[in-house]
C-alpha cells in the first residue's frame, strides 16, 4: 500500500516537471490530454458496467459552458471555483438524465447518451442569445485564488491545476474501484440478474456511477475550457464523444492510467496526423481502430502489459489488493 | 386549412425521407445485430455518387427524364459494390463478438469513408439539382410545392412495397425474416447464414444509397452529410423498434409529422422533435414501438 | 414451530405450459425439505415465483405472515429468502474471494458504498472460512473460470450462504459435484444450515441425498405437488416411484 501511494507522488511530481520542461504547445497538449482525460476515465468506467456512452460531450459540454457563464454573467474567473462549477453541471446534468439511462443497456444506452448530448448541442446552438450559438463563449484567463498569472507562466499554471485536479481524480477512481460499489458495476457486467438476487439494485448502482462519470465530465470540460480559452456547442457534437469512447479503446480500459494515456498518445497523434496527413488523418485514426479491435482489444494498455509481464495474458491491474 | 395540408404534405416528405435513411438500419440490426455506425457514410456516398451520375448524364445530353433512373442506377451500383465489399471485408470478421467493439469497429469504418469520399471528391461541394428542377413546381391547395418532393414520397413508397413484397412475397425474404426473430434457430434448420447476410448488408447498403441518391439533388453534396444523418436515422430506428422494418415506417411517419408540425408552429424545438419522440415513446415501450423482447433465462 | 413460508393457490402459465397449477404449500420454520420430480414439473418455476422473478398468474405468496406476491427479486432477497442457482450464477470477471466478499458486502447494506474497500478484515475472514467448509479455500484469489465445475456449483451455494437467510432455496445444490464429495458437501451445508436454524428447500434429483437430508418431501408433476410428506414414506409408495420418479 505505502509503495503505491509513494509511487504515486513520484509520478505526479514527474510529471510535473516534466510539464514545466515541455515548451508551450506540448505543454498545451498535454493539459488538454489531461482533462480530456477525465471523460475517457468516464467512458471506461461505463464500460466497465458493459455500457458505452457515445455522450460523454454531454458532461463535456456542461462543464465547459459552466465555466463559460461563470465568468461572462458572474464575473467568476476563479480556477478552483470554475471546476467546482463545471463538475457540479455535469453532476447536475447526470441527476436529471440517470434515473432514465439506468434502465437501458446494450445499444439503447448508447443511442440515449448519444441523443441526450445531441439535445444539449440543440439547445446551444439554438439558444445564441444566451449561449452564442455556434460561435461560442470566450473564456477569460482565470485567476487562481484571486491571483492573475503573468502570460508567460498561465500555460504552467494551468497545466499544473489541471495535473492536480486529475490527481485527485484519479485518486478517487482508485477508490471507488475497490469499493463495494466499484465491484457492483463490474458484476453487474457479468451478471446482472445474480446481482439483483443478492438483494443489491442495480439500477441504483448505475445511476450513482453515471452521477460520478457526469461530475468527472464536467470537471473535465471546465477544465479544457480554461486552457483553451473558448467553448462552442461542438463539444456536445456526438463525433466528440466518439473520440473519448475510441480513446478509451485505444488506451485500454484494464487500468485507471490507460485512459489517461490513451488520451495522451492519442493528443499528441492527433496534432502529428493532422499536421502531416491533413486529409487522410480519419482514416488513419480509423484504421489503427481496426488494428486494435482486430488485435488488441484491450488498447495498448494491454500490449504494455503483455510485455511487461511476459504473455500472462489475464490483466488483473484493478484486482489488487483485496 | 391550406396549412393543415402543407403540413401534412411536408410531414410525409420528410417521413419518407426518414424512412430511406433508417429501413437499411433497422434490416441490418435485426438480421446481423451490428449497429452500422458507417450508414450515413453509404448514404453519402449514394449522393456523391448520384451527383457525379447525374453530372456526367446530362453532360451527354440524354433525356432529362431518364436522370431519375441514372440516381436509381447510382445508388444500386453504389449498394451492390461497397456492400458485400464491407460485409465480407469487415463485418464478416466481427459478427458474434462484443457489441462494443462492433461498434467501434463501424465507426472505424466511418472515419475512413469520411476520407476515402475526401480523397475521391475533393472538398467543394457538388450541385446536382437538375432532375430536382425538372419536376417544377406544383400548386397544393393554392400554395408552390415543389415537384420533386413528391418524387421522393414516390421512392420511399416504392422501396417501402418492394421491401413488403420481398419479405412476405419470397422465401428468401421470409428466411432474412426468420434470421431478425431467430439466429440460432435458422442457422440450426440450414439457412445459408452468411448468405442472408450478404444479401441482408447489401440491401441495407443499397437503401441507405437510394436516400443519398435522391437527396442528392435537393442540396449540395459536401463532406459532412453522414454525421447529421446517422443521428437521425438511429432515433428512428430506436422509436420504431430495433429490427423491425414496420417500426422504421411507423417511426419515420410519427417523427416526420411531429417534425413539420413543430416548424409551423413552434419553429425553436424543430431541432428537438425527434429526440422528444424518442424519449417519450420509450419512456412507454422501452424496446421501441414494435420491438422484440428479449427473454432472459435462469 | 410457525409457518414461515406459504402458497395459496399459486398459478403461473407460460403460454400452454402450466408450469405451476394451483400450489398450496406451507413451509414450517427450520425444515428441510426436498423438492423432486421429473424436469419440467415445475420445480424450478415455483422457486422463480417465491423469489419473486416470475409473478403468478394467479395466488399468493406469504413469508412470515406478509404477502410477498410480486415484489422483485431484490426486495425478496433482502427480506430473508435467498437463492442458489442450478447453473451457477457467478461473476466471471472477479476472483472467487471477491465473488463471496461481494455477497457479504451486499448483506452488510455496504453494496453500493463507494467508499471503504470491498474487503474489510472481518469479511475476508468469514468469505475464507465459509470458502474452507466447501474446500474452496486454494481457490480464493483466483478467478472463478479456473474453478471446475462443482466448485463453481458450491461458490454458487457459498455465495447465497453468506446472505445469512432466514429461508435457503436451493436449485439442485449437488449437480455437477462428483459422487465422493456430494455426500461430504451437504453433510457440511446441512450442519451450517441446521446450526442457523435456517428453513431449507432444495430441489435435488439425486434420490439418495433426498432420502438423506429432506425431512420432508414435495412431489411435483405437471405443476401440480402430487405428495407431500416424509420422503421414506413417499419412495416405498410404488406409484409414485413408477409414474413420477421413473423408477421400476
Amino acid at each position: 500500500m505505502k509503495l503505491r501511494r509513494f509511487g504515486g507522488l513520484i509520478l505526479i511530481a514527474g510529471m510535473a516537471g516534466l510539464g514545466l520542461l515541455l515548451p508551450g504547445w506540448s505543454r498545451f497538449l498535454l493539459t488538454l490530454a489531461l482533462a480530456r482525460g477525465l471523460l475517457v476515465l468516464g467512458v471506461a468506467l461505463l464500460m466497465q458496467a458493459g455500457l458505452v456512452s457515445f455522450g460523454q460531450g454531454l458532461f463535456f459540454a456542461a462543464g465547459a459552458y459552466a465555466v463559460g457563464f461563470a465568468a461572462r454573467d458572474l464575473g467568476i474567473r476563479d480556477a478552483g471555483l470554475g471546476v467546482a462549477l463545471g463538475a457540479g453541471a455535469g453532476l447536475g446534468i447526470a441527476a436529471l438524465t440517470g434515473p432514465l439511462l439506468a434502465r437501458y443497456r446494450g445499444i439503447f444506452f448508447a443511442m440515449l447518451t448519444l441523443a441526450f448530448s445531441m439535445i444539449l448541442y440543440g439547445i446551444l446552438v439554438k439558444a445564441y442569445r444566451i449561449t452564442g450559438g455556434t460561435d461560442g463563449l470566450r473564456i477569460p484567463p482565470p485567476t487562481f485564488l484571486g491571483w492573475s498569472l503573468p502570460e508567460e507562466h498561465l500555460g504552467s499554471g494551468l497545466y499544473l491545476f489541471t495535473l492536480a485536479c486529475t490527481a485527485v481524480m484519479v485518486f478517487l477512481i482508485f477508490r471507488y474501484l475497490r469499493s463495494p460499489l466499484g465491484y457492483t458495476v463490474r458484476a453487474i457486467r457479468d451478471n446482472e440478474v445474480r446481482v439483483e438476487y443478492l438483494g443489491l439494485s442495480v439500477s441504483r448502482a448505475l445511476y450513482i456511477t453515471v452521477l460520478l462519470v457526469g461530475a468527472m465530465g464536467g470537471l473535465g470540460g471546465a477544465l479544457s475550457a480554461m486552457s483553451v480559452g473558448h467553448v462552442d456547442p461542438n463539444l456536445a457534437y456526438w463525433t466528440t464523444s466518439g473520440e473519448f469512447v475510441f480513446v478509451a479503446l485505444l488506451g485500454g480500459t484494464g487500468n485507471v492510467f490507460a485512459p489517461l494515456a490513451g488520451s495522451i498518445v492519442f493528443e499528441f497523434l492527433r496534432t502529428y496526423a493532422y499536421k502531416y496527413i491533413p486529409y487522410t488523418w480519419q482514416m488513419g485514426l480509423g484504421l489503427v481502430m481496426l488494428a486494435i479491435v482486430g488485435f488488441a482489444p484491450g488498447g495498448l494498455w494491454s500490449l504494455y502489459e503483455l510485455i511487461a509481464r511476459g504473455m500472462s495474458g489475464w490483466t488483473w491491474s484493478w484486482k489488487r489488493g483485496v | 386549412m391550406e396549412t393543415a395540408l402543407i403540413i401534412l404534405t411536408d410531414g410525409l416528405v420528410y417521413a419518407s425521407w426518414l424512412f430511406l435513411i433508417s429501413a437499411g438500419l433497422t434490416l441490418i440490426y435485426g438480421v446481423l445485430r451490428i449497429l452500422n455506425l458507417a450508414h450515413g457514410s453509404l448514404y453519402a456516398l449514394g449522393a456523391y455518387a448520384a451527383a457525379s451520375v447525374v453530372l456526367l448524364y446530362f453532360d451527354r445530353g440524354l433525356w432529362p427524364m431518364g436522370s431519375y433512373l441514372a440516381l436509381l442506377g447510382a445508388a444500386l451500383l453504389v449498394g451492390a459494390v461497397a456492400g458485400p465489399l464491407i460485409e465480407r471485408g469487415l463485418l464478416r470478421w466481427i459478427y458474434g463478438r462484443d457489441p462494443v467493439y462492433q461498434l467501434l469497429a463501424t465507426y472505424a469504418l466511418f472515419l475512413i469513408l469520411e476520407d476515402l469520399m475526401k480523397l475521391v471528391w475533393g472538398v467543394n461541394p457538388y450541385y446536382a439539382y437538375k432532375p430536382y428542377g425538372l419536376l417544377g413546381i406544383i400548386r397544393l391547395g393554392g400554395i408552390p410545392y415543389p415537384g420533386y418532393s413528391f418524387l421522393l414520397l414516390g421512392v420511399a413508397l416504392l422501396a417501402g412495397g418492394s421491401l413488403y413484397f420481398f419479405i412476405r412475397g419470397t422465401r428468401i425474404g421470409r428466411l432474412v425474416v426468420a434470421m431478425i426473430h431467430d439466429p440460432e434457430i435458422s442457422a440450426a434448420m440450414g439457412v445459408n447464414v452468411p448468405r442472408v447476410s450478404l444479401l441482408t448488408f447489401t440491401l441495407g447498403a443499397v437503401l441507405a444509397a437510394l436516400g443519398g441518391a435522391f437527396t442528392a439533388p435537393m442540396i449540395s453534396v459536401v463532406p459532412g452529410l453522414s454525421v447529421e444523418v446517422i443521428v437521425l436515422a438511429f432515433a428512428v430506428v430506436v422509436i420504431g423498434g430495433l429490427g423491425s422494418l414496420e417500426g422504421s415506417a411507423v417511426g419515420a411517419l410519427l417523427v416526420g409529422l411531429v417534425r413539420s408540425l413543430m416548424v409551423h408552429r413552434i419553429p425553436e424545438l424543430e431541432l428537438f422533435a425527434i429526440y422528444l419522440v424518442m424519449a417519450m415513446v420509450l419512456l412507454l415501450r422501452p424496446h421501441g414501438l414494435f420491438g422484440m423482447e428479449e427473454v432472459r433465462r435462469v | 414451530m410457525d409457518v414461515v413460508l406459504e402458497t395459496r393457490g399459486l398459478t403461473r402459465t407460460f403460454g400452454r405450459v402450466v408450469a405451476a397449477d394451483d400450489v398450496n404449500v406451507q413451509i414450517r420454520s427450520g425444515e428441510r425439505v426436498g423438492l423432486v420430480g421429473p424436469n419440467g414439473a415445475g420445480k424450478t418455476t415455483f422457486l422463480n415465483l417465491i423469489t419473486g422473478y416470475v409473478r403468478p398468474n394467479r395466488g399468493r405468496i406469504l413469508y412470515r405472515g406478509t404477502d410477498i406476491t410480486g415484489l422483485p427479486p431484490r426486495v425478496i432477497t433482502r427480506m430473508g429468502i435467498v437463492r442458489s442457482f442450478q447453473i451457477p450464477q457467478l461473476y466471471p470477471g472477479l476472483t472467487v474471494l471477491e465473488n463471496l466478499l461481494l455477497a457479504i458486502a451486499a448483506r452488510s447494506g455496504r453494496g453500493l458504498d463507494f467508499w471503504g474497500p470491498l474487503g474489510r478484515e472481518h469479511a475476508v475472514a468469514e468469505a475464507m472460512e465459509l470458502l474452507g467448509a466447501f474446500q474452496l479455500a486454494d481457490y480464493a484469489r483466483r478467478p472463478v473460470g479456473e474453478l471446475p465445475e462443482g466448485g463453481r456449483k458450491l461458490l454458487d451455494v457459498a455465495m447465497a450462504l453468506a446472505l445469512r437467510p432466514t429461508v435457503l432455496l436451493m436449485d439442485e445444490p449437488t449437480s455437477g459435484v462428483s459422487t465422493q464429495d456430494k455426500f461430504g458437501v451437504m453433510e457440511v451445508l446441512m450442519e451450517v444450515l441446521g446450526r442457523a436454524g435456517v428453513t431449507t428447500l432444495f430441489v435435488e434429483h439425486d434420490m439418495e441425498v433426498v432420502y438423506r437430508y429432506a425431512e420432508r418431501v414435495l412431489v411435483f408433476y405437471n405443476g401440480r405437488v402430487v405428495a407431500d410428506g416424509d420422503p421414506q414414506a413417499l419412495f416405498a409408495d410404488a406409484q409414485i416411484r413408477r409414474a413420477v420418479l421413473g423408477w421400476e
